[in-house]
């Protein structure tokens, strides 16, 4: 089973970098989306996958009754993929707020910050 | 959205979304749930509402700001690690007691004072995330 | 796997007695800020209280990562493990030397830009939420310092780039927002590559405690795709620390935001990169370290000469700033690629020289362009003759940065160009000796031009009066601590090379590190 993840994270990496490799701010914002969330299903696969109970103690245990999957993986994603959603958020409001200020998504265009007539700095007095 | 159906229908759905967040809030202190959880429900509910009457709606119906909720809640979250500290056990420690209301004992713990602060953070961010979209939509 | 009904021992996983109240020291420079962050969301329409409440909360973190330091180095290295749990199990926080001196002098600096940013940032910046901003960032930079989990600090990485986002586009004009697109999103990338190298960690190890991974990464064997982690680490924080073929968002965006964000970002963020390196490729992936030394060498060659030749060809004082950012990135890199005790306590001295300077640089400009009304070498002239307090400044903050007597940045360079050529490495030695040169270069013209230049006659400098006025004093005063700070650790060295030996000889050797967290001497 976890050969088939594999392989299904190897293709969400392909396709998340193929669009970042984009000039086109919006391509580059969904492969950052696939990117995260093959990271995801990659420390999934990393806990190992088994059929078994979730690991919840029953009433009057310590430990659980049986084997249970592991729980640290899926704790693990859960806050990454709060932290992905926040970024992915502000990457939206910031993209948009940048195409309605600059008036393009291209990034070869977008060169307010590092103008390209900048010139050198003076060379005497 | 101004359509008579969802009007009618969303404050009903606000209120039963919002009482349902306190449920899976105080279920997930032993069972699935909890604040994140929660938080996130009782953000849609306002989102729900936000889509049917308009942001200015959800302003006034939240009285506090979107943010200053986020801010209670980090701070009520960090402050229930703090009495760790007069019982000499490291943050964070799960501190219990059981006051007896009416002949009734009811564990009360920093870690639901931890959770609330959690539902409260996620609610006021998830809230003020989905307000600034929506006002967006309709400049 | 206990059968039902067994009886279980929970002393095998949770702490029996109490702790001792001083260990609170390691967690309060990481809950003070989130709770003064906090009661500032709080207050945010009471903006006369924001920058008091900042600033007390910046002392106390002050005064408690000074008692922690001087704790670690009376005592060894402080563990406490959250919520009584014992380690691996819970999260621990652990400060050796390292942490704690970074720490400290990361709460140093963002308490004198707090005070510089007095007058800085106006009353539209208090209301957006500069200060929570600036706390909420130094919540993250203080944990990253000083957990002892390899994913909180993934986690703590994240709480100070997201608040840094938001301290980037405060203002929100059309530079700040191309700048801050760049990056988001390679910052963005940058973690992501650290959270796949920590899923790939957890599946190897079974474990994200850094003294368990330090343990553990000798007795695993050659089975393990140790040399895998290690490159992703290495790619990963040489992102974050802006190395070179990988620092293109930096000089994009640090000159975008008021000086006063330029100077906490060039001063304390590309060193938590370098702290997670240290961490991570000296402490826990020693042998993996001593393959990629190689690498990592001309890396640091390349950042170092990529950084002194972009500041050069800048005329924008934040922009030659941020390339010196760079520039001493490079530096520090050479000290992990050397490995040896005196290369690491070079680099770990330079990155504490670093973090002074480069904020001091940052402000440096901000009040020239107060005085001298402008940013750019082709318009600023006759500095000197406004404010020779300003030119005394200037000329010690361009001795530091670029590395010479009386300047902090002398005695690190030193350690580091004698470790590298002890260790045959002269590439390094040579690239460290230019880069000085092309700093020296660099910052002198800034001196020569705006300093020393005389100031035009009426004609072009009525333009550029308009925008110039008097110094701010919350300002002045921020730099002349920072520099009296500068010029104690260059002119008495003494204490700050044995405490940043201290530090290499403790990420060498981990074995007091791992003792502090796990006091019964074996790993889980």
């Amino acid at each position: 089973m976890e050969a088939v993840f594999a392989i299904l994270v190897g293709l969400f990496f392909a396709a998340g970098i193929y669009l970042m490799l984009s000039r086109h701010i919006i391509r580059i914002l969904l492969g950052v989306v696939l990117f995260g969330n093959a990271v995801n299903l990659l420390i999934f696969t990393n806990g190992r996958i088994i059929r078994e109970v979730p690991p919840i103690i029953a009433e009057g245990l310590d430990v659980p009754a049986g084997a249970v999957v592991n729980p640290l993986p899926q704790a693990l994603i859960l806050t990454a993929i709060v932290i992905s959603f926040c970024f992915f958020c502000f990457l939206l409001v910031l993209a948009y707020r940048a195409y309605q200020e600059i008036g393009t998504d291209d990034t070869d265009s977008m060169r307010v910050a590092e103008p390209v007539d900048d010139g050198l700095p003076p060379m005497g007095y | 959205m101004q359509t008579l159906i969802f009007r009618t229908a969303a404050p009903y759905l606000t209120g039963l979304m919002l009482m349902f967040s306190v449920f899976v809030l105080l279920r997930g202190h032993n069972e699935p749930g909890g604040g994140f959880t929660g938080g996130l429900i009782a953000a849609s509910a306002f989102a729900i509402h936000g889509i049917a009457f308009g942001v200015p709606a959800v302003r006034r119906a939240l009285y506090f700001h979107p943010m200053a909720i986020s801010g209670f809640g980090l701070f009520a979250a960090a402050a229930a690690g703090l009495p760790s500290l007069l019982f000499g056990v490291p943050f964070l420690t799960g501190l219990w007691m059981s006051p007896a209301f009416f002949g009734m004992s009811i564990d009360l713990s920093t870690v639901i004072v931890f959770d609330i602060g959690v539902y409260l953070v996620v609610v006021g961010s998830f809230t003020s995330i989905a307000l600034a979209l929506e006002d967006r939509e309709h400049d | 796997m206990a059968v039902q009904g067994e009886i279980v021992d929970k002393a095998a996983a949770m702490v029996a007695g109490p702790i001792a109240s001083v260990d609170w020291l390691v967690i309060a420079p990481v809950v003070l800020p989130i709770i003064g962050g906090a009661v500032l969301l709080l207050i945010r329409h009471s903006i006369r209280w924001h920058a008091v409440l900042a600033l007390v909360v910046l002392v106390v973190m002050v005064g408690a990562n000074g008692l922690l330091l001087q704790r670690v180095l009376a005592t060894g290295p402080v563990s406490m493990t959250m919520g009584s749990w014992l380690p691996p199990f819970g999260i621990s926080f652990t400060a050796d030397v390292l942490g704690a001196a970074f720490s400290l002098t990361a709460s140093l600096v963002a308490f004198v830009c707090c005070a510089y940013s007095l007058r800085d940032i106006d009353a539209t910046g208090r209301r957006y939420g500069f200060y929570p901003f600036l706390m909420l960032m130094m919540a993250g930079v203080s944990g990253a310092f000083l957990t002892g989990d390899m994913f909180n600090l993934y986690v703590w990485f994240e709480v100070f780039l997201i608040s840094s986002f938001g301290l980037l586009i405060l203002g929100s004009d059309k530079a700040q927002i191309d700048g801050a697109t760049k990056y988001a999103i390679l910052n963005l990338v940058g973690t992501t590559l650290f959270l796949i190298a920590t899923g790939y960690l957890y599946g190897t190890f079974g474990t994200l405690n850094m003294a368990d991974l330090a343990t553990r990464a000798g007795q695993i064997g050659t089975a393990a795709p140790l040399m895998t982690l290690a490159t992703l680490y290495l790619l990963a924080f040489g992102m974050k620390a802006a190395a070179f073929p990988l620092n293109f968002w930096l000089p994009a965006s640090y000159h975008t935001p008021p000086v006063i964000t330029g100077a906490l970002f060039g001063g304390l963020l590309t060193k938590v990169g370098i702290y997670a390196l240290l961490r991570t490729l000296v402490m826990i992936f020693a042998a993996e370290r001593l393959v990629l030394a190689g690498l990592i060498g001309w890396v640091a060659v390349a950042t170092m000469l990529i950084g002194a030749l972009g500041a050069l060809a800048q005329s924008d004082i934040r922009r030659i700033a941020g390339f010196l950012v760079i520039s001493g990135v490079g530096i520090m890199l050479a000290g992990i690629a050397l490995g040896s005790n005196g290369g690491l306590s070079g680099a770990i001295f330079y990155a504490l020289h670093s973090m002074l300077a480069l904020s001091a640089l940052y402000l440096l400009g901000g009040l020239m362009r107060q005085r001298g009304g402008s940013f750019s070498l082709h318009s600023l002239s006759g500095l000197y003759g406004a404010s020779p307090f300003l030119a005394a400044l200037a000329f010690i903050i361009s001795l530091a940065v670029a590395g010479l007597p009386p300047g902090s940045g002398l005695w690190p360079k030193v350690m580091l160009v004698r470790a590298s050529l002890d260790s045959g490495a002269w590439q390094i030695a040579a690239a460290i000796l230019v880069s000085g040169f092309l700093a020296t270069v660099a910052l002198g013209r800034v001196l020569i031009l705006a300093f020393w230049r005389e100031a035009p006659g009426d004609k072009a400098s009525s333009d550029k009066t308009a925008a110039a006025g008097p110094m701010s004093a919350p300002g002045c005063s921020a730099l002349v601590v920072l520099v009296a700070a500068m010029l104690a650790m260059g002119v008495l060295p003494e204490p700050f090379i044995r405490l940043s030996t201290a530090a290499a000889s403790g990420l060498l050797d981990a074995s007091a590190y791992i003792q502090a967290v796990f006091p019964a001497g074996s790993g889980s």
